[in-house]
């Protein structure tokens, strides 16, 4: 059953109108990185979306997605533990960046004081012991993609989606919150597709690139 | 093996229990907003052919019709009332356009856009008492130039207020419609982002104003029409500023047809749906001959377009000083008639051509206060009803959208005009009668229905633009973090989006609050609400007490903006992310 286990994508077609946009038949194995580049309107954002189950109904889609062997189609996007990392961070705005963090937490961890303390944890694991009751929008660049990572994890993802994550940091920035996402990816042996313009992104991530558009 | 196992690990189903009621909820929402408007019609149209068992009308007759064409003011009355709602529509239409033509983009603009909201929630009667306060004989504006630049030291007999000619009627009317067609094209112009065309006119050499009306207007007008449609079709049947602003001898078609509708002898119930009806087919009349100049206008501006015309720089400036001047006339009109009724309603004996009274007192308010009571709370009870059902609909209605990818089509907007546009005694009169013959008639429930014909619209206007506008990532990222479409509706798409809920609730209150006419028809004249008892009291010429009522009842209307402006604030007072969200 080993080769079961990864992001697989089985004969994956997506059209919009009949014109075919994306075509895809591999698997990615626990750790490893396919990166998906393309010019804007190639059709990226729209594999990431097949894989969420966001897909626009416009588009057709025909094959199968299978994350660690389960059918990932007939799945709401909750039940398919894929976390996502957008070019923002998306932290909601309302919540203090404890509270985002509890909001990926999972229910079944129960006592406050248990879900308090992997919050902690989660937190001083990027260096942000302390930070639960702060407001997220007076955090910096690399704070916020931090605690939206860790905010990622503590929902255990199977796999891990970047849609261009880090195209709004600085170069020194970037190299940084890269290298603590791949390394992260890798140590918990979750497979991840990145889709980026930016070289340098697929270059960090050392896998396998496909080239849409 | 064991990722195997674990591969066959219980999956979170979604619970499918409210998927039954939510994909109905548009269709529910529009049969509850145009069912009444239908049905009424219908109850409108029978009696008005002489159908109306209760009333010992059981064949079909044009007797109605004879009896209201047999009446001497009726040409009279329907003249005055497309000729007012013609006037007011263009001029508030023509402010509007140049005010936006001239100043949009200034720190003037930015100041006009602040005083909208405060603009808006006042409620019409209050806003008509308010100008009648100013410009009647006895008026502020004669007061201050009395008796030094008159000479009156006594109320001139000036037939100012009420004049035939319906002056006074569309200078209310423009009044309240500026504010509201200024608001619905700041959310056409966000639509349609100016700032680049309009640029590229002004380095072509067109002026300013010319620019925008040639380049921008065009595009602009598409998106504001349907409210304009319904500016036109309510000032030519609006009742509560006609009863106070407008002439009596005769009084526009609408106010004839309640005046005949309210009379003791039912006999006239047969010729007051004929003139409802009458009414309808008026406002009919009315849109088509706006169509009409609509299609002239958009002769004329193609070849002024064509003729390549930049503006010349006096005109320009004019036009611009000029919409801005009548712009501030028609606030100023609304704020200082609301400080003039402040002023009545304090005031102990205020001898005419004296500018203030001679003190101010709290005895008005201490011996017509306990009189509110009773009718603001129905008032309250009622908006807050009407409100609550009213957003449940449109929340319904948006999530269903979102939920179940349905698309709302162009022609759904002129569905959610309809009750704005179909003229109110139209029916209203049908609607009582069948709230008779269903026996929730004179309740306090059926008039909550009547109002959330008119609240869920602007309600719904009001909540779907922000709600649409949400950023669907936050979506797919709250999903994809494990939570379900219901925790994601209530821990963060509703708290995001507090600021317009709380706005659409407030509009949706006032908008209740002013409601007259399907108050005073369906309540039966039993359900008394500050707006029934102030225009009730508009008769009676106390302006003490008119005061104390109109206030009131501007307060209820405002009472809700303010807590929406200030909740958000003390809410989200240390949340930065939220604060102009």
């Amino acid at each position: 059953m080993a080769e079961a286990r990864g992001l697989r994508f089985e004969q994956v077609v997506i059209s919009l109108r009949g014109t075919r946009l994306i075509a895809l038949d591999c698997t990615i194995a626990p750790g490893e990185v396919l990166t998906v580049m393309g010019p804007s309107g190639s059709g990226k954002s729209t594999l990431l979306a097949a894989i969420t189950g966001t897909l626009d109904p416009v588009f057709d889609m025909a094959g199968r997605i299978r994350l660690d062997g389960r059918d990932l189609m007939s799945l709401p996007t909750e039940a398919r533990q894929v976390g996502i990392l957008f070019q923002d961070e998306y932290l909601f705005p309302h919540l203090s960046v404890g509270a985002n963090l509890a909001f990926g937490l999972k229910p079944e961890v129960r006592g406050r004081a248990e879900r308090r303390a992997r919050i902690e944890a989660a937190l001083a694991e990027v260096a942000l012991a302390g930070f639960g009751g702060r407001d997220p929008a007076t955090l910096s660049g690399g704070q916020r993609a931090r605690v939206a990572l860790q905010r990622m994890l503590l929902s255990e993802p199977r796999a891990l989606l970047l849609d261009e994550a880090f195209s709004k940091l600085d170069t020194g920035l970037r190299a940084q919150v890269r290298k603590l996402v791949f390394d992260t990816a890798s140590r918990r042996a979750l497979p991840v597709l990145q889709v980026t313009h930016d070289h340098s992104d697929a270059k960090a991530a050392g896998g396998e690139v496909v080239v849409l558009g | 093996m064991r990722a195997a196992l674990s591969t066959t690990s219980p999956v979170p189903q979604r619970a499918p229990r409210r998927a039954r009621f939510l994909p109905w909820a548009p269709l529910l929402t529009l049969a509850v907003m145009l069912g009444p408007v239908l049905a009424g019609l219908l109850g409108t149209l029978a009696p008005a052919f002489g159908y109306m068992p209760a009333l010992g009308g059981t064949g079909v007759s044009l007797a109605a019709f004879d009896a209201l064409f047999a009446w001497p003011g009726l040409s009279r009355a329907v003249m005055l009332s497309l000729g007012v709602g013609v006037a007011a529509t263009g001029c508030s239409l023509a402010i509007v356009v140049l005010i936006c033509a001239g100043w949009a983009g200034t720190r003037i603009f930015g100041m006009i856009e602040r005083l909208l909201s405060p603009l808006l929630s006042v409620p019409h009667a209050a806003a008509a008492f308010g100008l009648a306060f100013l410009i009647a004989p006895s008026g502020w504006i004669t007061r201050a130039l009395s008796p030094w630049a008159t000479g009156w030291e006594r109320p001139p007999d000036l037939l100012i207020l009420q004049d035939p000619a319906g002056l006074s009627l569309i200078f209310g009317l423009v009044t309240k419609e500026v504010p509201f067609l200024l608001l619905m094209t700041l959310a056409a112009l966000g639509q349609v982002r100016p700032g680049q065309s309009l640029r590229v006119a002004q380095a072509l050499g067109y002026g300013r104003v010319t620019g925008w009306l040639k380049v921008i207007f065009p595009l602009v007008y598409r998106q504001i029409r349907l409210p304009v449609y319904a500016v036109l079709a309510f000032s030519m049947s609006v009742v509560d500023v006609a009863i106070i602003l407008g002439p009596n001898t005769p009084p526009t078609l609408a106010v004839q047809v309640v005046r005949w509708m309210s009379d003791p002898d039912l006999a006239f119930r047969f010729q007051a749906a004929a003139g409802a009806v009458l009414q309808l087919g008026l406002v009919l009349v009315g849109l088509g001959l706006w169509r009409l100049m609509e299609l002239a206008v958009a002769r004329i501006g193609r070849l002024w377009i064509a003729s390549g015309a930049r503006g010349r720089r006096r005109g320009e400036q004019t036009m611009r000083v000029g919409a801005l001047v009548l712009g501030a006339l028609a606030a100023l009109a609304v704020i200082a008639g609301l400080a003039g009724q402040v002023a009545w309603s304090f005031a102990g004996l205020w001898q005419f051509p004296d500018f203030w009274p001679d003190a101010f007192t709290l005895r008005n308010w201490q011996r017509h206060g306990p009189r509110l009571v009773g009718p603001a709370t129905e008032t309250l009870v009622i908006a807050g009803a009407a409100t609550a059902l009213a957003l449940l609909l449109t929340l319904a209605s948006l999530e269903a959208e979102h939920r179940h990818g349905l698309r709302p089509a162009t022609r759904a907007l002129w569905l959610l005009y309809l009750p704005l546009i179909v003229p109110q005694v139209a029916f209203l009169m049908g609607f009582q009668t069948l709230s008779i013959l269903t026996g929730v008639d004179g309740g306090r429930a059926a008039v909550v229905l009547a109002h959330l014909v008119f609240v869920l619209p602007y309600v719904f206007l009001s909540l779907s633009d922000p709600w649409r506008a949400w950023d669907r990532r936050q979506d797919t990222i709250a999903r994809a973090l494990g939570a379900g479409p219901d925790r994601v509706l209530w821990a963060v798409r509703l708290p995001m989006l507090l600021r317009p809920l709380l706005i659409a609730a407030a509009v949706g209150f006032a908008v209740s609050v002013g409601q007259y006419l399907p108050t005073l028809l369906v309540g039966a004249g039993r359900v008394a609400t500050l707006t029934t008892e102030a225009v009730a009291l508009a008769s009676g010429g106390d302006r003490r007490v008119t005061g104390v009522f109109a206030l009131a009842q501007t307060a209820a209307a405002f009472a809700p903006f303010a807590l929406a402006v200030l909740l958000p604030r003390v809410l989200w007072r240390n949340r930065k992310g939220m604060r102009d969200g």
